[in-house]
């Protein structure tokens, strides 16, 4: 198996950093997206339960399934398994920034109005940097599984990971097939714990001293 | 010590046929408050759990919008300004601080003026200056988190940031209702020191009556529905409760309660032998020999109190030391009430009390006798003056 990593060591390289950096970007923007949607379902409570039983069932759905389901819509390429990953990023965060933002203790918010803070300034200020570890904790747990979905992405010809895993379960029995599934698979338990470690530098860096735990 | 009358840097607030009614309720919450609370006076509101303390008071800021009537800050009408203008101008105080946890104490304090958009030294300057204010030592605490400082600095903090934009009102919502009762103790007198220097129109809930005797110019009793059952100065509702209503709320013991009347700074205090720490221990014991005292209260370079010293104990030494860990010093401020005054001096191995005055400074010390010939002789003259 090190002859395989050797001999491709510049496409590994590059596929290990092109899996990374979709994971990466994909995370970013689902953070975004579901902290937004958190604060639009945190103002409106109606729609809260609404919300946690969208991502209890959006977690469910297959992710081959759902790959499968998009590739007519949206076509074969990184487009696709952008949208996929980003999808399933999305959701563990929207549960955890929901429950972060509904955790800020309710005086604190007054005291903040009180204060003359307006809303928008309250919820920059108060809202978020208190629901922000719990939020990560959530952004945590999406870039783990967004590792997987990535890989499983790989099948839409996304870029990445899964490729190796791919071309490694479809020769089965060939020459190279198991080094090619298990460099594949290795890979991307190793990328999951850099980025994991990576996040938890971030976690120490933007959570404030005085609530970190 | 004579000190000129500071200037009353509070507005006053007029409420009129003020009523708030919460959707889905038969009975407003507040059926019609009118009410007209002078400038540079602290006035408590207290009444029975639910009666509409608090709503009262958020109305005033505008954190709870009344159904009809108007209320005046300074004869400007609150519902006509913006209400984020309004509330950086309005200090807001509530239970154990509320301080932002995220956020360090100089962080807490230059929100507001961090708000009117104040230059970064002037900012600084007046956290320090604040932090000295309410008894917290700049350099010590101002880069602390809520969660490094006890129960009473947090609520010191929250006093400092209410107080930071300067505004001439501030209103507390059962300000000191989270700390124990000596600490408590301690936030009112200096709330009583601050507001001498500084003259603001406060207004405080609280369900303590005591602490509205304690604090108030004027207290205002409620009944359900925030309904006025008195609202007239401490001294005139210990002496003559409007009705039962009013006499069953004061409690027993009104007698009593005038201790609560008297201030420490009415007595005449001991003067014991004083020492600084170093000075030479053999001077310091002949004078107390010729004073004919057996301790000696020790003070730091700024005239603060620090320790209280038996002479035995100068006697081995070359030098006052430094006060060690378990010192039994316990002080008062001159704003203290006579009960809290013999309260502490319970406390204390020496059955008496050192009084410190505005920023700690030492002042004397007061004993039982003190107290007790001041009981004596002030008897009914609190009455005396509300008959006239
Ligand atoms: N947001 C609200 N919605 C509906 N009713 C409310 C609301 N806030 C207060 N009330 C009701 O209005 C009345 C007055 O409440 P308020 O909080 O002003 O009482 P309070 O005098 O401050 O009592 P406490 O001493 O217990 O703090 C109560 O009957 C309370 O149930
Ligand atoms: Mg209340």
């Amino acid at each position: 198996m090190w002859d395989y990593i050797t001999e491709r060591n510049s496409q590994l390289l590059y596929q290990s950093y092109q899996h990374l950096s979709l994971v990466i970007q994909c995370v970013l923007l689902a953070t975004v997206i579901a902290v937004g949607l958190a604060v639009v379902v945190h103002r409106n409570p109606r729609i809260a339960s609404l919300a946690g039983a969208v991502s209890a069932v959006g977690l469910t759905i297959p992710s081959f399934a759902l790959l499968g389901l998009m590739i007519p819509v949206a076509g074969i390429g990184t487009a696709t398994s952008v949208v996929a990953v980003t999808f399933y990023a999305c959701l563990p965060i929207l549960r955890n920034a929901v429950v972060g933002l509904a955790g800020v203790d309710s005086t604190l918010i007054e005291s903040a109005r009180g204060m003359g803070m307006g809303a928008v300034r309250t919820l920059f200020r108060i809202e978020l940097p208190l629901a922000w570890p719990v939020i990560l904790a959530g952004v945590r747990v999406s870039a783990q599984m967004s590792m997987g979905i990535a890989a499983i992405a790989a099948y839409v010809l996304g870029p990445g990971l899964g490729s190796f895993i791919f071309t490694g379960l479809t020769q089965i029995g060939g020459k190279n097939a198991l080094n090619s599934a298990l460099v594949g698979t290795i890979g991307v338990v190793l990328l999951a714990l850099i980025l994991d470690a990576m996040l938890l530098l971030v976690g120490r860096l933007t959570t404030s001293r005085g609530i970190r735990a | 010590m004579p000190e000129s009358e500071p200037e009353v840097s509070g507005v006053d607030i007029e409420l009129t046929d003020v009523v708030k009614r919460y959707p889905g309720q038969k009975k407003p919450a507040v059926e019609g408050l009118s009410l007209h609370i002078p400038a540079g006076e602290i006035v408590m509101f207290v009444g029975p759990s639910g009666c509409g303390k608090t709503t009262s008071l958020k109305m005033i800021n505008r954190l709870i919008e009344p159904t009809s009537g108007s209320i005046r800050i300074g004869g400007e009408d609150v519902s006509r300004s913006d209400d984020d203008d309004l509330r950086r101008r309005i200090g807001y105080v509530i239970q154990g601080g509320s301080l932002f946890p995220h956020m360090t104490v100089t962080q807490n304090i230059a929100l507001v003026p961090g708000l009117l958009g104040w230059d970064k030294r002037r900012t600084a300057e007046r956290v320090d200056e604040l932090l000295e204010l309410v008894g917290l030592d700049p350099n010590r605490y101002r880069g602390r988190y809520p969660r490094e400082l006890s129960g009473g600095q947090q609520q010191r903090v929250g006093v400092a940031r209410g107080l930071a934009a300067d505004p001439p009102v501030i209103l507390m919502d059962e300000p000191f209702g989270a700390v124990d009762p000596i600490t408590r103790q301690r936030l009112q007198d200096e709330l009583l020191s601050i507001q001498e220097e500084l003259r603001k129109t406060i207004v405080c809930v609280t369900h303590d009556f005591d602490e509205a005797v304690k604090l108030g110019d004027r207290i205002l009793i409620l009944t359900e529905g925030a309904n006025i059952a008195q609202y007239d100065t401490p001294e005139a509702i210990l002496a003559n409760p409007a009705d039962r209503f009013v006499a069953d709320f004061v409690g027993a013991g009104a007698a009593l309660k005038q201790l609560t009347l008297s201030r420490v700074s009415e007595i005449e205090l001991g003067q014991p032998t004083v020492a600084e720490i170093g000075d030479p221990a053999p001077d310091v014991l002949r004078a107390a020999k010729a004073a004919g005292d057996d301790s000696v209260v020790v003070l730091d370079g700024r005239r603060r109190p620090v320790d209280w010293m038996w002479t035995v104990d100068l006697s081995d030494v070359d030098n006052v030391p430094a006060p060690h860990e378990d010192t039994d010093l316990v002080t008062i401020d001159r704003r203290a009430t006579l009960n809290d005054a013999l309260d502490t001096m319970l406390m204390s191995s020496h059955g008496s009390a050192v009084v410190t005055g505005r920023r700690d400074e030492y002042l004397g010390v007061v004993d039982f006798q003190a107290v007790l010939a001041r009981i004596q002789d002030g008897n009914g003259q609190p009455e005396a003056e509300v008959a006239q």
